[in-house]
């Protein structure tokens, strides 16, 4: 069995002649949860779609829980989860519903998703509010319960893009609590996030500006070879350079 | 299967969930049925006229009270000169005004011809055209009553006038087809269009698409509930048709449903076809008013004959596919039409439907690569 969860080799993506994801290479070792940071428009959504299968890449490779992405999209599929911050969970539907619609269309069935259904029910702790329409619930629990439900088919790979913004802090910290024990159980993670105190819990972070990835080490690393207190002030330092740049150009 | 089946079951669920959404979809025919059917009529009832009599003699009373007597117009006023024509009208008392000329009876003795006029208030022109004919019809009709004994000769050409398949000129047989065509466009391409919008703007339509779930599996699953909400519809229609306005269905109904559910095809490709070129809900909703609803009630001959129009609409209106459907349902509603008559319609009908899906399922592919 491979270790690495995701492989990419020159990866590239252009829009017309704009490359917003410009030949990206790393690993991602299975169980790790890697942060992948960047500014506004640096190419993070552009590569995770890229790495989902949303997006066809324009050359280099990409393998996702060993499939390749040209070729083996469908397979990659089933392999992963995803969580978006745009969405989570469908309003209208009671918290059991979009439990048993997202456990429906990653192909559970019968016993088997009843029982997965009540056993996420009561790890987000939901158990008498299985029944209540999402729109009731509060932002930090729908954000818990979405984790949960990409989290529902057993997939090797979760990817989650900035799924904690605007959830308060105490609910951010339980969310955190949640990534800690998927990976203890082998999930590879791979989250997005505009929060830099929480980069500090990943294993890895990388940090991509202008379509490419300038910076990838361990926290600790990274702070280190930049002589910096926080993954903050590296941020900045290398994503500020760019803007500051810019300004001057203007 | 299952995953797709899991998906169906959430659409309906969505559906279903929003009530006040489901009320307006399925009460709408009736509201639509309800108001077509008694506001909207091409006969009059009730419209008001005054008589200007300067003969006042046998004849002109006996006209007057033919006029009268009729539940087209009502009596409103006898006039007494010219002078209270035009104020009546601006007050908008009565829609029109006979006028018979001094000694009409005796003229009509006399020379056999007298001179009476008509003067409608043409605001609504097709109200002033419709009076002009009834009260030309009911003079024609008494004076002809009259010279029957007489034998009078005859110049000339008089047309013998059949209207066939309509006699009475119901406007319920007019609008009932045209009506299908605008529910099942506004139901199946509009709300379909919204639908997957609404998924697009949310976002879940990323993590459906993340999802083994294939496109067309979420395509299809999307446009099911409209179908059956739109079949719905049908029957409901036609049983408002049948039961309470009376209009005929001469055809096949197993015919009438086949092309019905090719129209209903249709309007949900081109629903499909909106949401991939829009991006949020409004767009969807503001391209399918104006690129279909309109075209449909304006263009497809439903309130406006075609034929009346300019040749460039004209031609326009063979690109809408109501029209289309709109001439299969007349014939077979009103004069029994089949499949025999009906091929090439048809035919035209299935082109626009594959060319619709052939569009959208090439613009969702663009989009995935």
């Amino acid at each position: 069995m491979k270790t690495e969860a995701i492989i990419t080799e020159n990866l590239i993506r252009k829009f017309g002649d704009f490359a917003a994801v410009n030949g990206i290479s790393f690993k991602v070792r299975a169980g790790e949860i890697f942060g992948f940071l960047g500014a506004n428009g640096a190419g993070k959504t552009t590569a995770i779609k890229v790495l989902t299968g949303l997006l066809a890449p324009t050359s280099g490779n990409a393998f996702v829980a060993g499939y390749n992405v040209y070729t083996e999209a469908e397979k990659i599929k089933k392999s992963i989860g995803y969580m978006s911050q745009k969405f989570s969970l469908y309003d209208d539907l009671t918290v059991r519903e979009n439990i048993r619609f997202y456990g429906g269309i990653y192909g559970l069935s019968g016993s088997d998703l009843k029982r997965k259904s009540s056993e996420v029910i009561e790890i987000v702790g939901l158990g008498n509010a299985e029944k209540k329409r999402v729109a009731s619930l509060p932002l930090g629990w729908k954000q818990k319960l979405a984790f949960s439900v990409a989290l529902l088919h057993g997939p090797k790979i979760v990817f989650l893009d900035e799924p904690t913004s605007g959830v308060d802090p105490i609910t951010r910290r339980q969310f955190w609590e949640m990534i800690y024990q998927a990976s203890e159980k082998g999930v590879t993670i791979f989250v997005t996030t505009h929060y830099l105190d929480e980069a500090e819990y990943c294993d890895r972070v990388s940090i991509m500006v202008d379509g490419k990835i300038k910076a990838l080490d361990t926290p600790a690393k990274l702070k280190e070879s930049f002589h910096a207190k926080t993954i903050e002030e590296v941020f900045v330092r290398m994503a500020g350079k760019k803007r500051e740049g810019m300004i001057k150009q203007a | 299967m299952n995953t797709f089946a899991g998906f169906v079951i959430k659409e309906f669920r969505q559906i279903y969930r929003d009530k006040r959404t489901l009320i307006v979809l399925l009460g709408m025919p009736v509201i639509m049925m309800i108001l077509f059917g008694f506001a909207i009529r091409n006969e009059i009832t009730n419209a008001r006229f005054a008589i200007l009599d300067f003969s006042n003699d046998e004849v002109t009373r006996a006209i007057t009270r033919q006029l009268a007597m009729s539940n087209s117009v009502t009596l409103a006023d006898h006039l007494t000169g010219y002078h209270e024509v035009e104020n009546l009208f601006r007050e908008g008392i009565v829609r029109a005004v006979v006028v018979f000329e001094q000694d009409f009876a005796s003229k009509l003795m006399r020379d056999r011809t007298a001179d009476v006029q008509v003067i409608t208030d043409a605001t609504d022109p097709n109200l002033a055209g419709l009076l002009q004919m009834y009260t030309s019809r009911i003079i024609d009709d008494y004076i002809i009553s009259i010279n029957a004994g007489q034998q009078l000769p005859v110049a000339g050409v008089i047309p013998e006038i059949r209207m066939m398949y309509n006699p009475e000129l119901r406007s319920a047989n007019l609008f009932v087809p045209g009506l299908i065509a605008v529910i099942l466009m506004l139901i199946s391409a509009m709300m379909t269009s919204i639908s997957i919008t609404r998924e697009k703007e949310l976002g879940s339509m990323e993590i459906l698409l993340v999802s083994p779930l294939k496109p067309h599996h979420i395509i299809i699953g999307k446009v099911l509930p409209f179908l059956v909400l739109s079949i719905i519809n049908i029957v409901t229609i036609l049983m408002l048709a049948k039961f309470v306005f009376g209009v005929p269905f001469k055809g096949s109904y197993l015919l009438f449903f086949v092309e019905a559910s090719l129209f209903i095809l249709t309007a949900l490709a081109l629903g499909v076809f909106i949401s991939s070129i829009a991006n949020n809900q409004q767009t969807a909703m503001m391209v399918s008013l104006a690129g279909l609803l309109l075209p449909t009630v304006l263009l497809s001959g439903f309130i406006f004959p075609i034929a009346s129009m300019p040749e460039i609409l004209q031609w326009l209106s063979h690109i809408i596919p109501a029209k289309w459907f709109l001439i299969i349902v007349r014939s077979i509603m009103l004069k029994g039409g089949d499949i025999m008559i009906l091929w090439k319609e048809t035919l035209i009908l299935l082109a626009f439907t594959l060319i619709f899906i052939g569009l959208s399922m090439k613009k969702f592919n663009v989009r995935m690569s």
